[in-house]
């Protein structure tokens, strides 16, 4: 263990980095993945089709594959630049893969979640007279996200997880930071996995909790 | 109340119409004209976004015929790609064989009546399920050596990472799915003198797995996207294989599209075999279980520890 | 019918089990198949397997018709001639930075020749013959940028290396050169961004920079300010005294016969990449 003691300062940074870059897409994959869902129940057939091709091709395409065309694709070929300092840029360009590439799975959870919404609320809505983004925002969308907490849960122990593919363009996190310290210790990679296995859980453990927990918390009652 | 549909993706693609067109009204002639308005500045932002894509990328020089041209020569597919595909669904199908045997075991095991049986094993589904495949994989990899005294193939620390962690998801769906049985079958079964390894084999397995069926095969195709993960060692899959040949014809990026859209033309055909099971399973299958909810499927890595979360069925 | 199904399963797991422990799982130590050394292997069966970089232009690159290039792959031929086995005995396998221990432990490969750097913590695990060459950490740079001469002029600018090389951290910590890192998958991927202009220079081996600038003539320069040497080891079982002496004896051939130059100049010449052709001092086989 004593490999990790000695370097326990890095190690902290990258997990701290973990947690910024979960919280960052998290945040980013929540937007755009209700969004994506509202747009596959829309009345416009052009959105629904765009949406459901996103959804289509985000989730059948690995996500290694899809931060490599965020790195290299995005940051390079077609130029887009956050900040001049590499590995902010680095942060940004994850951000927007994860981001991407959740929001499909979040899109999918919330419209299971509006299938749960009974029928009668929305003709009830129509009746009265609301829009559809009047229905959407103020009696559909509360109650899908109520529905789905846990799901969303999963979503994102899944996305905390994912965090580190965004080792391959580059990001400092904990990944990255467990591949170098095996790369100069190589005769203590068990406790260094111990280690960050450890790390990681303390992570995703009580985020499965507290999910669980909020999911009974704001069941809708039916 | 409404006999809706739990969280199930089984009944999402019909139903989603019906509440689709619930949701709004039959446009009147305004709303035509609204709904032109959106559907022409979409299809506006849409070009708008592929023309800038294409002018950068022709800025950079990635239109180059000699780029794309190696794509059309069989060469390329019989040095690069068929290995490569051979070495993805290679790791794929022994790692799915191996991770629903792991899943049927674990899953079972959880719900032993030994407390003996049922803490370890929901240790381990608990492990697997809260690490990243990654760093399970470069462990493997690296560690084995430490952990072993000797090492193993590339092939196999692909293989074990996959089958540890689906093996964990399957195991939830598992047990979630012979929970989603009704009590009364298994009290049934007990009652006419059966032993409680035959209830399970005879009684609840059989039933389980059809519930189970689309979650355990959305769960699969979650393992063939998550076999990308060997590309960090060096296994010699598809996207390994995206590497030698962009170093060959100094393509990568162009390359790299093409070895994004055979991935998904993979995953798109599996999905639609999901969805052919689950057809024949809802006409064939009288059963009163319902499907039960994978957690959801997110690549890599899916699924919480809350027992409930992700995989619990519709109770009866 | 249900059961038979469950039957079908259950029997299917049952044979994956078997493949599982026939397929070794766990592998054995030793060089590949009966033989007890690999120049033993070579001599009786004329056969070797080596394990090669199958993504490096100029060292080893596997090329669209299924042949191999660059000196690594040169160099193995040589060799493997040497130790009697004919050029159609050869078999090259891919050899990645992350398995070539492995590789050469489970008796997957009888040889490495693939930039294999010797170092004392992978003399655990392997033995090396040689080294063939020893290579200089350079730098990469586009063609006509005079702004980088040195690797003191990285300062501040935005390097590449692949992830987990000690290249990047030769440059950044060791020589304390406050230059901005930005790993990458591959020097593949290095390389596209080095000529996107997403990062100003590229620093590896100087070998493994001159095949990716004699592969683009014209794109790219060497800036030929060299520091940190990697000595290039051909990689073998751990404890196999008679392979290493006898690829030692080979290497030592190579440079009198003045093959080496050949090779060098053969795989590295449209660079402007000034090789050494002196034999380097080989390791001791114990």
């Amino acid at each position: 263990m004593n490999v990790v003691l000695e370097n326990l300062g890095p190690i902290l940074e990258a997990f701290w980095s973990t947690v910024l870059l979960s919280v960052a897409s998290a945040i980013g994959a929540l937007v755009l993945g209700t969004l994506l869902a509202g747009m596959r129940v829309s009345p416009v057939p052009v959105l629904r089709a765009s949406g459901t091709l996103y959804v289509n091709t985000m989730r059948n395409t690995p996500l290694t594959l899809v931060l490599l065309f965020c790195g290299l694709g995005l940051g390079n070929t077609l130029g887009l630049k956050f900040s001049e300092t590499v590995t902010v840029n680095s942060y940004w360009l994850a951000v927007v893969g994860l981001s991407a590439y959740t929001a499909s799975f979040v899109c999918e959870s919330l419209r299971a979640g509006i299938n749960t919404v009974p029928m009668g609320q929305a003709e009830a809505a129509r009746s009265v007279g609301l829009t559809f983004g009047q229905t959407m925002t103020t009696i559909i969308l509360p109650q899908a996200f109520r529905s789905v907490v846990g799901p969303l849960g999963s979503v994102l122990i899944a996305l905390i997880k994912n965090t580190t593919i965004a080792s391959l363009i580059g990001v400092a996190e904990a990944a990255a930071s467990m591949r170098t310290l095996i790369e100069f210790n190589g005769n203590a990679v068990i406790p260094i996995f111990i280690g960050f296995a450890l790390g990681f859980m303390v992570l995703t453990l009580p985020t499965g909790f507290l999910f669980g927990w909020l999911s009974k918390r704001l069941a809708v009652a039916r | 109340m409404n006999d809706k549909p739990t969280t199930s993706g089984t009944a999402k693609r019909p139903r989603r119409q019906a509440q689709a067109s619930v949701l709004y009204d039959a446009p009147g002639p305004q709303a035509r004209l609204r709904y032109n308005v959106y559907t022409f500045l979409t299809i506006l932002g849409l070009l708008l976004v592929a023309w800038f894509v294409f002018v950068r990328m022709d800025e950079r020089e990635q239109w180059e015929a000699e780029k794309w041209q190696p794509f059309f020569t069989s060469q390329l597919w019989t040095t690069y790609v068929l290995p490569g595909l051979g070495g993805t669904l290679g790791a794929a199908a022994v790692a799915a064989v191996l991770a629903l045997a792991f899943g049927m075991v674990f899953g079972i095991a959880r719900l032993s009546d030994h407390v003996w049986v049922r803490i370890p094993a929901a240790v381990v589904v608990e492990f697997f399920r809260a690490i990243p495949l990654l760093i399970m994989i470069f462990f493997l990899m690296r560690g084995s050596w430490s952990l072993f005294g000797t090492s193993i193939s590339t092939f196999w620390a692909v293989v074990l990472g996959l089958m540890f962690y689906n093996g964990s998801v399957l195991a939830e769906i598992v047990r979630a799915g012979i929970q989603s049985i009704p009590r009364g079958q298994s009290e049934a079964a007990l009652s006419i003198g059966l032993r409680k390894g035959a209830v399970t084999r005879l009684i609840l397995l059989p039933q389980a797995i059809t519930a189970m069926l689309p979650a355990i095969i959305a769960q699969l195709v979650v393992l063939l996207k998550d076999t990308a993960l060997g590309y960090v060692i060096g296994y010699s899959d598809l996207l390994n294989q995206w590497r030698n040949l962009s170093s060959a014809y100094i393509n990568l990026i162009p390359a790299a599209i093409v070895i994004a859209l055979i991935y998904i033309a993979l995953n798109v055909a599996l999905g639609y075999l999901a969805t052919w099971l689950e057809r024949r399973n809802q006409r064939s299958v009288r059963s009163q279980t319902k499907a039960v909810t994978g957690p959801a499927e997110v690549g890599v890595s899916a699924a919480g520890p809350t027992a409930g979360g992700g995989a619990a069925g519709p109770r009866a | 019918m249900r059961v038979g199904r469950i039957a079908t399963v259950a029997s299917a797991v049952a044979a994956m089990t078997m493949a599982l422990s026939s397929c070794g799982l766990i592998g054995g130590n030793g060089g590949g198949g009966e033989a007890e050394s690999v120049v033993q292997k070579a001599e009786e069966q004329g056969t070797l397997t080596i394990g090669i970089k199958f993504d490096q232009p100029g060292l080893g690159l596997r090329e669209p018709d299924g042949s191999y290039t660059g000196f690594d792959v040169d160099v193995a031929r040589f060799i493997a001639q040497e130790l009697g086995v004919p050029e159609d005995g050869i078999e090259f396998v891919e050899t990645t930075s992350q398995n070539r221990e492995t590789f050469i432990e489970q008796g997957q490969v009888d040889l490495v020749l693939a930039s294999y750097s010797i170092t004392e913590e992978r003399q655990e695990r392997v033995s090396f013959g040689g080294p063939y060459y020893v290579a200089q950490q350079d730098i990469l740079v586009r063609d006509g940028d005079d702004e980088i001469q040195s690797v003191e002029d990285l300062e501040g600018r935005t390097l590449c290396s692949a992830s987990g090389s000690r290249s990047a951290f030769n440059v950044t910590e060791t020589l304390a050169i406050d230059a901005q890192l930005r790993e990458a998958g591959s020097y593949s991927e290095c390389l596209e961004l080095l000529s996107g202009g997403g990062v100003d220079a590229v620093t590896t081996d100087d070998t493994i920079l001159a095949g990716y600038a004699a592969q683009q003539p014209g794109e790219f320069q060497l800036v030929g300010d060299k520091f940190s040497e990697e000595r290039y080891g051909v990689g073998m079982p751990k404890g196999d005294t008679a392979t290493c002496e006898a690829v030692n004896a080979a290497i030592a051939a190579m440079y009198e016969e003045g093959e080496a130059e050949t090779l060098l100049d053969s795989n590295f010449g449209p660079a402007n990449y000034e090789y050494t052709t002196e034999l380097p001092e080989a390791e001791p086989c114990a």
